[in-house]
């Protein structure tokens, strides 16, 4: 049995392919989910995947937060089900109230596309659970609306309980404003809820684990999202 | 009753606004070289059926909260609720 990992397609997804078979390069079981179903026919854990959902014409994610899908998958979520929220995906569970805080247009107006650092700042998640704290990984990013911004209250709580997963840095783990893409407050480039569950993430590691086009730094995560829903003890 | 309704989407003061903040870089080039402070907001107009204008507005107010604006990052607030007239 290997894990079974929905991938859900909105009008205007563009990497939920590129999920699908990144998941079955690392040794998974991709199940394409539609954002018009009410069904998540049986999957271990979803990932919204990155692209342009509806056309982000109103904000990044403020219509797909209401596709009859997002009500299975915030009860799969309260259920402690896995949530993957990448790029896009990210920004459909800030505008749903599934993590805080949101996503705003990049500090230097540029869409960025390129390979990035990331240090894994808890291993409390599904993606990191197999992760080392401190680790630096390499993926890519790819937005123009990547700047997270949360009220200070809302920022300085994240920090408390441990919910900064990612946060943009140096080669070596250092983080300074050089390091920082998109000007995202506390350098942060992926969070999760409370439970640990629910993650988002600007970075795209379903385009970090073939190594015959990039880095491999989603590899670890994949990895470890297979290990945490096929552990006996969930 | 029909209302024609305007509502004004900002984001929040203490957010860096990219988008005035590119306004204001290009202001210079063309002249004017004393503007300061530009932020860059949406204007939303729509009509709407109710049986009066504080049901209207109650309407809209949700409809701003929920859909037009995302309150983490944006104020809204409601520049007209005007009533059309029959002819």
């Amino acid at each position: 049995m290997s894990a079974r990992i929905g991938v859900v397609t909105f009008p205007g997804s563009l990497d939920d392919r590129d999920a699908l078979r990144a998941i079955e390069l690392m040794g998974g079981q991709g199940v394409a989910l539609w954002h018009a179903d009410r069904d998540l026919r049986g999957v271990d854990g979803v990932i919204l995947p990155g692209g342009f959902s509806y056309g982000d014409y109103l904000r990044c994610g403020a219509i797909a937060r209401f596709a009859p899908v997002m009500e299975e998958i915030r009860t799969f979520a309260e259920g402690g089900g896995p949530v993957i929220g990448i790029c896009n995906g990210f920004q459909i569970l800030c505008e749903s109230g599934l993590l805080p805080g949101a996503l705003i247009r990049n500090r230097s107006l540029r869409f960025v596309c390129r390979v990035v650092h990331l240090r894994v700042e808890t291993t409390r998640t599904p993606i990191t659970a197999d992760a080392t704290q401190g680790e630096v990984l390499e993926i890519p990013i790819k937005h123009g609306e990547g700047q997270y911004v949360a009220a200070d209250d809302v920022l300085d709580r994240l920090e408390a309980e441990g919910r900064v997963v990612f946060r943009y840095c140096g080669p070596d783990g250092e983080t300074s404003d050089d390091h920082n893409p998109n000007g995202a407050l506390r350098a942060i480039a992926g969070i999760r809820n409370r439970a640990g569950n629910v993650v988002g993430l600007m970075p795209h590691p379903e385009h970090a684990v073939d190594p015959d086009v990039g880095p491999t730094g989603g590899q670890a995560l994949f990895a470890s999202l297979f290990t945490h829903v096929m552990a006996p003890a969930r | 009753m029909r209302f024609t309704v305007e509502v004004l989407v900002t984001l929040k003061p203490r957010l860096a606004d990219p988008q005035g903040k590119a306004v204001e870089s290009a202001l210079p080039a063309l002249g004017w070289t004393n503007v300061r402070g530009v932020r860059v907001g949406k204007h939303v107009r729509f009509e709407v059926e109710s049986d009066d204008e504080t049901s209207a507005r109650a309407q809209v107010d949700e409809m701003a909260a929920r859909l037009l604006s995302n309150p983490v990052i944006e104020d809204s607030r409601i520049l007209e609720v005007r009533e059309v007239q029959r002819t």
